[in-house]
């Protein structure tokens, strides 16, 4: 586990929607290879955060956003191409989308997009990734029914099967297991350890204990600001360096 | 990365041109509409045109060999007249319609109903004027004992029939926009339909209503062939019901194929098109304005 | 803004004599549970006449078109035949068939598609994938909308002055075809539009999350998944440009041409032609003496070519509501 080298550096970014200010000047930094838990209410800014690191932030009408954010070294607002950019991270939500295609589509979408035509690839990009979501033992015989016909706990994981259908270096999840049952989310907790070893990993989550089970280390976003960012044994340990974590963690609010 | 993509994302900014372009395409043609109808006119405009005289006189004499005189007064009368009258058949049973068809009625009639308003809406204007033509001419010739059928009844029947579906459509969703929560206020209130319909449905959808009521309106001024058809071949300022007229529409129907190109008489019939264009323009201006203000709220 | 005690006031106007209803306990409690109150019962009878007289209006537009339909047939019946469509017009358009004209229409119709609908299909992509919410946007749907109302004789005009004259292709298919298609623009744009903004949100993000760009999101998933709406659209283009006169009038259609009965290739893009709703403009106000089944028979068989495109559409419309994907 590199702790030293920086893959993403995040300095004094600032989102504001018009009137309303997402984040407020925050500053940290992900190591390569490690897992980052965010933790934090909502509202907290944790959705918009990940939204600019992979630059979809543009879509959103009236969102203006200041500061730098560097991937690799390099500041995400200059690169050649934002497409490349994004397919380096994959993105998951917390609502499940199945695109209306057939599950293996789904999975192929993104590697056609990025040119990748050999059928034979694709064939070994979509079972590998349906693995890796745990999907693949209850869809391996119908790839080719609807993606949206599936139920709610296998469309999200066909939402991170997507994700990882590009080889992103780095992978966001947004309160990924709120649509799924808790064995499911356990098998896919086992599938970010092991992922963690060769990507890396920002975990965004209202499940106190997750981030506590996961997270190498856990930033607490509240209200736009960061209050505090530590490895998670300080962050879940009785004095944290902030009290507000130590009450948000106990639930004191939130 | 393939070859394949390389093209692809090379080609991209060419085809997004290429849709930006057909984006703004309706305001080049509009404004090329307007370009291109009044240049043709625009000659007779500033050096002969009296443009007081066009507007007020209701003498139109373009072919009388002493003394052409271009005044439009008894063509807007004519148009005027028949509006009026299509519009005050058009909007009580238009409005009637919309509101039997959004409130009374059961889901499957509601379908056959909204289907028969959709065919109504495509019947092609001038097999409208050959209605007026024919049936209509003859209904009226018998019941109001009138030496022709061709007059501002017939164009005015004709014209309320064509306006309605427009007037039951928007109408119909006008009302179906009224928030939920005050109809189930007036249910609340023990109030029957009539009254929940009097009280609280016509005010709130008003501003809907009066949409539908000017776009009905706009249709009935814009149409062309079935007026052609219907009112007759009268220059005059109606009196009654019963006399034949002549739109501003049915006039250049009826005359740009004689005169002969670049003639004042040509260039006057082009000028009657900027005089259409104009006023249209400003009556859907107003209830595309009305129609934003309801969908804002 | 209506509020509860305004509602509440109109319903149960003080004073009206007979019990106010809600308020009163007395009336309630003396007399046996749930009958009516005779004020229940005027309410009763006022629905009932609301309902009946707004079904009555409703009726009187209907019945009318019915049985105008029938009466049009009726007098047609005589001349419908195949040979009726497929030869051409005798004896000064007193006899024979509608070839030309039918065949013109095909022509018009399908000309004019050719141009508005990439045109159409492209505008309404614009304005609802890439165009961002401004003024410029704002002025682009007014154009839209103002262009669905300019009078069809306007559209004429405008014709002959661009297309006529300007350009200096002469009265022809193609002026005419290309002032049909300035014509039915704004329906496919409005069709096209309301097709592409069912298509949920969510997927245009899932695929802008892996890395699509925002064409190729609208090629793979928006355009295929909006197709239905599209077709309707164009369809009722088609029955549109079918319609309408004014706009051929003085821009390529004539009154009378000969061509080769039952050949499909007879026109050609800078020849004038006939057309059906032409025809029937010309039999029915242009030549003395046209027997009336003729008549009633062209006029027939252009509303039923309108009007069974339309129903065309319906039909494409409910069945692929069916067919829905998500």
């Amino acid at each position: 586990m590199q702790k030293d080298k920086k893959k993403i550096e995040i300095s004094d970014l600032t989102v504001t929607f018009g009137q309303k200010t997402a984040l407020k000047g925050i500053s940290l930094d992900v190591f390569e290879n490690e897992i980052l838990s965010i933790i934090g209410p909502a509202q907290s800014g944790k959705t918009t955060l990940l939204k600019v690191i992979n630059r979809t932030i543009e879509f959103i009408p009236g969102a203006k956003v200041e500061g730098i954010v560097k991937i690799d070294g390099e500041n995400v607002k200059g690169v050649k191409s934002v497409y490349q950019l994004r397919r380096k991270i994959g993105m998951v939500f917390p609502l499940p989308v199945g695109l209306p295609l057939s599950i293996y589509d789904n999975v192929a979408f993104a590697p056609r997009s990025a040119g990748i035509r050999s059928r034979s690839e694709l064939d070994a990009i979509v079972e590998g990734c349906l693995r890796q979501a745990a999907l693949w033992d209850e869809v391996k015989d119908r790839l080719d029914s609807l993606g949206t016909m599936l139920s709610g706990g296998q469309q999200q994981r066909l939402t991170i099967a997507r994700a990882l259908s590009h080889q992103p270096e780095i992978l966001c999840l947004d309160e990924f297991s709120i649509a799924i049952d808790p064995v499911t989310t356990m098998r896919i907790e086992d599938v970010l350890k092991e992922l963690r070893l060769k990507i890396t990993i920002i975990l965004v989550t209202n499940l106190v204990q997750q981030a506590r089970r996961l997270g190498d280390r856990t930033a607490f976003l509240f209200n736009g600001d960061l209050i505090e960012i530590d490895t998670s044994e300080v962050i879940f340990s009785d004095t944290p360096n902030n009290k507000m974590t130590y009450d948000y963690v106990i639930g004191n609010f939130g | 990365m393939t070859n394949r993509y390389r093209l692809e994302m090379l080609t991209e900014p060419i085809i997004e041109g290429v849709i930006r372009l057909c984006g703004i395409s309706a305001i080049i043609f509009v404004f090329g509409i307007f370009f291109f109808v009044f240049r043709e006119g625009a000659d007779f405009l500033f050096s002969k045109l009296d443009i007081v005289e066009f507007l007020t006189s209701p003498e139109w004499y373009p072919t009388s060999v002493s003394h052409k005189r271009y005044g439009v007064l008894a063509l807007i009368a004519g148009t005027v007249s028949v509006t009026v009258l299509a519009m005050m058949i058009a909007v009580p049973f238009g409005l009637g319609s919309a509101i039997f068809v959004s409130e009374f009625c059961s889901p499957k009639l509601k379908e056959a109903f909204k289907i028969i308003i959709e065919l109504l809406a495509a019947i092609p204007s001038v097999v409208w004027g050959f209605i007026g033509l024919t049936i209509m001419n003859e209904l009226i010739i018998d019941g109001f004992d009138a030496p022709i059928g061709l007059t501002v009844l017939n164009g005015g029947i004709i014209l309320a029939l064509m306006s309605v579906p427009i007037i039951v459509s928007i109408g119909e969703d006008s009302l179906k926009a009224v928030p939920d929560s005050y109809r189930e206020a007036a249910e609340a209130l023990g109030a029957t339909r009539w009254q929940l319909i009097y009280r609280v449905l016509l005010p709130a959808a008003k501003n809907g209503l009066l949409a539908a009521v000017l776009l009905g309106i706009a249709r009935a001024i814009g149409e062309t062939m079935a007026v052609l058809m219907a009112t007759g071949h009268a220059v005059k300022i109606p009196t009654s019901p019963l006399d034949s007229v002549r739109t501003l529409t049915a006039t250049i129907a009826a005359e740009l194929g004689e005169a002969p190109v670049n003639s004042d008489h040509y260039q006057v019939l082009f000028l009657i098109g900027v005089l259409l264009f104009t006023i249209t323009f400003f009556v859907n201006l107003t209830a595309d304005l009305i129609v934003k203000g309801i969908r804002q709220k | 803004m209506i509020s509860q005690r305004k509602i509440h006031k109109t319903i149960n106007p003080a004073g009206s004599g007979e019990s106010p209803g809600l308020s009163q306990k007395t009336a309630l409690g003396n007399s046996k549970r749930f009958t009516e109150i005779p004020i229940d019962r005027r309410k009763r009878r006022m629905e009932f006449l609301a309902k009946s007289l707004f079904f009555l209006m409703t009726l009187l537009i209907v019945l009318p078109l019915i049985t105008i339909m029938g009466y049009l047939f009726y007098k047609a019946f005589p001349v419908l035949s195949l040979e009726f469509l497929f030869s051409n017009p005798t004896n000064g358009m007193r006899a024979g068939g509608i070839w030309p004209a039918f065949l013109g229409t095909i022509y018009l119709v399908l000309i004019s598609l050719l141009v508005s609908a990439p045109i159409g299909v492209l505008a309404a992509v614009y304005l609802n994938e890439y165009a961002q919410e401004n003024w410029f946007t704002r002025m682009i749907n007014l154009a839209v909308v103002n262009l669905a109302g300019v009078p069809s004789i306007v559209h004429a005009l405008f014709g002959v002055g661009a297309f006529v004259l300007f350009a200096d292709i002469g009265r022809s298919v193609l002026a005419a075809s290309l002032t049909l298609a300035i014509m039915t623009l704004p329906v496919i744009i409005a069709a096209t539009k309301e097709a592409l903004g069912a298509v949920p949100m969510a997927f245009r993000e899932a695929c802008w999350n892996v890395g699509a760009s925002r064409w190729q999101t609208i090629r793979k998933i928006v355009l295929p998944n909006s197709i239905g709406g599209i077709l309707t659209g164009i369809i009722l283009q088609v029955s549109r440009a079918a319609g309408e006169t004014a706009p051929i009038m003085f821009t390529g259609a004539v009154f009378y041409k000969v061509i080769s009965e039952g050949d499909f290739f007879a026109y050609g893009l800078f020849d004038q032609c006939m057309a059906l709703s032409m025809h029937l403009f010309t039999i029915s106000t242009q030549v003395p003496g046209v027997p009336e089944a003729i008549s009633y028979g062209t006029a027939v068989v252009l509303l039923g070519t309108v009007l069974l495109v339309n129903m065309l559409a319906i039909v494409v419309r409910v069945y692929l509501r069916s067919r829905k994907k998500w």
